[in-house]
């Protein structure tokens, strides 16, 4: 780990590299540990710029294309910044079948702002997400921790506009 | 278990939760120590009570009395009434939707009624936190059995009695699975619960990990014996997080009490458990891509053989059950392998738990015996289709099934007959469409959720999809051209048998069979440019029809884009330009006059 040096990256701080260090100590050498030690650096960071795939990589001994591989494959992972706030819009056969698609049209009416997505003041970024399990109060949407069920297209602006 | 007069059993699961059951028990606490009720009532957060439609629910018990929506308002009035003055609140019992009368027990609620809980046997009724609570409900004894009294051979002759087959969808027998790991050569063996419970719209495997833990971890230990494995793994996906909580919970009270890890209840036998949690890949079901993906590696299928009994993670023999199938092993090792085969039909034994939604009254869990038809099923139990609205179809087995039309309904549960109409018994998610589903548009749905889900590693799946997509979009935008449908049947059939992995063997089901049921409706797409359900937007001319137009305003008052013009005793009118397609209109307009 001495040999590593800790990229500058903007999103990232100085008590957000410690964090990071301990959690490849702490796994590195326990055999196909690199979806846990990228789930947890996500959870410090939010998401995973380049330079600390790379900077897993050195730290586990293990090539980049094989972080960098496992990172891109899983839907959990983002590589792209998140906002504020994360909408997940679950797009399950119940929740689509009881009209989500319109819930997600309004949304990008009013942010432009598309599955996948971050707004580009990153109050906001949307996932579409393949059924939580929740198919009981479909169509069902997720604003960070906050469940929301029976969501009509309706409703869903104004869920919204309560975050700031 | 408990000396307390009352226990209210309050549903914690996934769907209560996010309708504030948490509030409620804090409201409810309160309300019982201010009337000094502190020492004779009890609450108790329980798993999924299966009843999700009308959360949060709770089962006042000994006396079995069921009230659904409770707010955290009515907790004064609820216990003013039941619990001190000892009458039961009418007011928010269920109301049977047929006569409107009031069913105070949950057995007598039809939904409750006709199942028959097997791998749901604790569900409701224990805190799924608290070790005792299961042990009390003969927990663990199952695992003392075997691992004491029982020789691996014994174990797996049970598990051949009882030809249970394996609920996540192939309805492979557990048994022989087991007995191929057994009798494969090596040292280090692996038990794995499948926990990745992709398929959208099923919840059954997620439900079962919240209200009973314990029971999945009892069936990996009786599993660990039969093959003679000592390192287990449960794959969870990472959707879930109250499910890997209370795993993790389950996990560190059975290690403490003795039931994992060195020399289990005295008998020698060293068995440890550990939650591998997933990253959101649907493919991950799959065996070994789920294997690969505990390696740590991207979660992508090899192909078979060598089966996973033979070489599987790290190159080990391996099993690998879902969740609902090792629910069910404990009693089977309990009660013995013909009492679990006793329900069933010929091919098909023991129970089935099903996730009901969509376009039914009665969403939620349900576990019926195998032979029950899937019309009591929609009908009986999960109420019908309400508002009026006409059941069209019900789709079984998410993205690698099929859907059953109305002249199969009374097809029997059973994983032969279900694959005759074209569905298939698949993980048990059963979600019921009526009339204003467009059954392109449906196919188009799971496709998209294939080809995003596709791997990438075989080309008949990861180009085939991707084709067979763009056909169905053309369609529902109204692009669809004269021979597009042969050109989705021959697609298809070269997906089907030249992909690798069920994934992509399976990924055109639900084009073929809502082809072979709704063909009408493919052709009206491309022939006559229209959507009969009137879901795709594309194919919705936007005009209102003057003759049907009651002049209301409904539509008026919900565009939500200013493009409707209506006055008072006139037919509304709609601006093409400003119009975004949004269908607020046509929702809400009772009279079909939008065109």
């Amino acid at each position: 780990m001495k040999n590593t040096i800790r990229p500058q990256h903007p999103d990232i701080t100085a008590q957000m590299w410690d964090s990071i260090d301990e959690i490849i100590a702490k796994w590195k050498n326990t055999p196909g540990s690199v979806i846990p030690v990228l789930r947890e650096c996500q959870e410090v960071v939010r998401y995973l710029p380049s330079e600390i795939l790379m900077y897993i990589s050195q730290g586990m001994g293990l090539p980049l294309s094989q972080v960098f591989g496992v990172a891109t494959f899983y839907s959990f992972f983002s590589l792209t910044p998140k906002g504020r706030h994360n909408i997940k819009v679950c797009t399950g056969t119940a929740c689509y079948v009881k009209g989500i698609k319109e819930s997600i049209n309004r949304i990008h009416g009013k942010y432009n702002l598309k599955e996948g997505e971050t707004t580009e003041d990153r109050k906001f970024s949307m996932e579409g997400v393949r059924c939580l399990g929740a198919c009981g109060l479909a169509p069902v949407m997720v604003v960070n921790k906050d469940i929301y069920g029976a969501v009509s297209a309706d409703k869903v602006i104004q869920i919204l506009e309560k975050y700031e | 278990m408990n000396q307390t007069r009352l226990q209210l059993m309050l549903c914690g699961g996934t769907g209560c939760d996010s309708t504030g059951s948490e509030k409620v028990r804090v409201a409810l606490l309160k309300e019982i120590e201010k009337q000094g009720l502190s020492g004779e009532v009890e609450i108790i957060i329980t798993g999924c009570n299966g009843f999700c439609a009308v959360g949060p629910v709770m089962v006042v018990q000994p006396e079995g009395i069921f009230y659904q929506k409770i707010q955290p308002e009515d907790a004064a009035e609820l216990v003013e009434s039941h619990f001190l003055k000892g009458t039961p609140l009418q007011r928010l019992m269920y109301k049977n939707p047929a006569n409107k009368k009031i069913i105070p027990k949950m057995d007598d609620i039809p939904f409750f009624a006709s199942q028959v809980f097997r791998a749901m046997r604790n569900k409701g009724l224990i805190d799924p936190e608290v070790i005792d609570e299961y042990i009390a409900r003969d927990g663990y004894f199952a695992a003392a059995k075997a691992l004491n009294e029982m020789t691996p051979d014994d174990i797996i002759k049970e598990m051949l009695d009882s030809e249970l087959r394996g609920r996540g969808g192939a309805g492979f027998p557990a048994g022989l699975k087991w007995r191929f790991a057994k009798e494969a050569q090596g040292d280090i063996k692996y038990v794995l619960c499948n926990a990745d419970e992709g398929d959208p719209g099923a919840f059954m495997d997620r439900s079962i990990l919240e209200s009973d833990p314990h029971a999945v971890i009892e069936g990996m230990i009786i599993a660990a014996k039969a093959i003679n494995a000592h390192k287990g793994y449960i794959y969870c996906r990472s959707e879930y997080p109250l499910a890997v909580k209370r795993l993790n919970i389950a996990i560190d009270q059975a290690k403490n009490y003795g039931l994992l890890g060195n020399d289990i209840l005295g008998s020698g036998f060293e068995f440890d458990v550990e939650v591998y949690q997933g990253a959101g890949a649907f493919v991950c079901g799959e065996e070994t891509a789920l294997m690969r993906s505990i390696e740590g590696k991207r979660g992508m299928p090899i192909p078979r053989p060598p089966f996973p009994a033979h070489k599987g993670l790290w190159k080990k023999p391996t099993i690998l059950n879902n969740v609902e199938t090792l629910a069910n092993v404990p009693q089977i090792i309990l009660n013995g392998g013909k009492w679990y085969a006793s329900v069933g039909t010929a091919t098909s034994k023991g129970t089935k738990v099903f996730a009901l939604s969509g376009d039914v009254c009665n969403i939620g869990l349900v576990e019926v015996p195998m032979g029950t038809t899937i019309r009591s099923l929609v009908y009986d139990i999960g109420g019908g289709v309400p508002d009026k609205r006409k059941f069209k179809a019900v789709q079984l087995g998410g993205p690698s099934g099929g859907c059953v039309p109305e002249q199969y309904l009374d097809t029997p549960i059973d994983y032969e007959e279900i694959s005759k109409v074209g569905a298939i018994m698949g993980s048990g998610g059963a979600i019921v469409m009526d009339n204003t589903t467009c059954m392109v548009d449906m196919a188009r749905y799971f496709m998209d959720f294939i080809q995003d889900e596709s791997c990438g590693k075989c080309t008949p799946c990861r180009e085939g999809t991707k084709r067979i997509l763009t056909l169905l979009e053309n369609m529902c935008k109204g692009k669809g051209q004269p021979g597009d449908i042969e050109l989705l049947e021959e697609l298809s059939d070269v997906v089907m048998h030249s992909s690798l992995c069920g994934l992509g063997q399976t990924a055109a089901n639900p084009v073929l069979s809502t082809l072979k049921y709704f063909r009408d409706e493919y052709e009206a797409h491309i022939f006559d440019k229209t959507c009969p359900a009137k879901t795709c937007p594309a194919l919705v001319k936007f005009e209102v029809d003057p003759d049907k137009c009651k002049m209301c305003g409904l539509c008026f008052k919900g565009c939500p884009a200013n493009a409707i013009t209506w006055e008072k005793k006139a037919v509304a009118v709609i601006d093409k330009d400003k119009c975004v397609k949004c269908m607020s209109c046509y929702d809400r307009c009772k009279f079909d006059a939008i065109m």
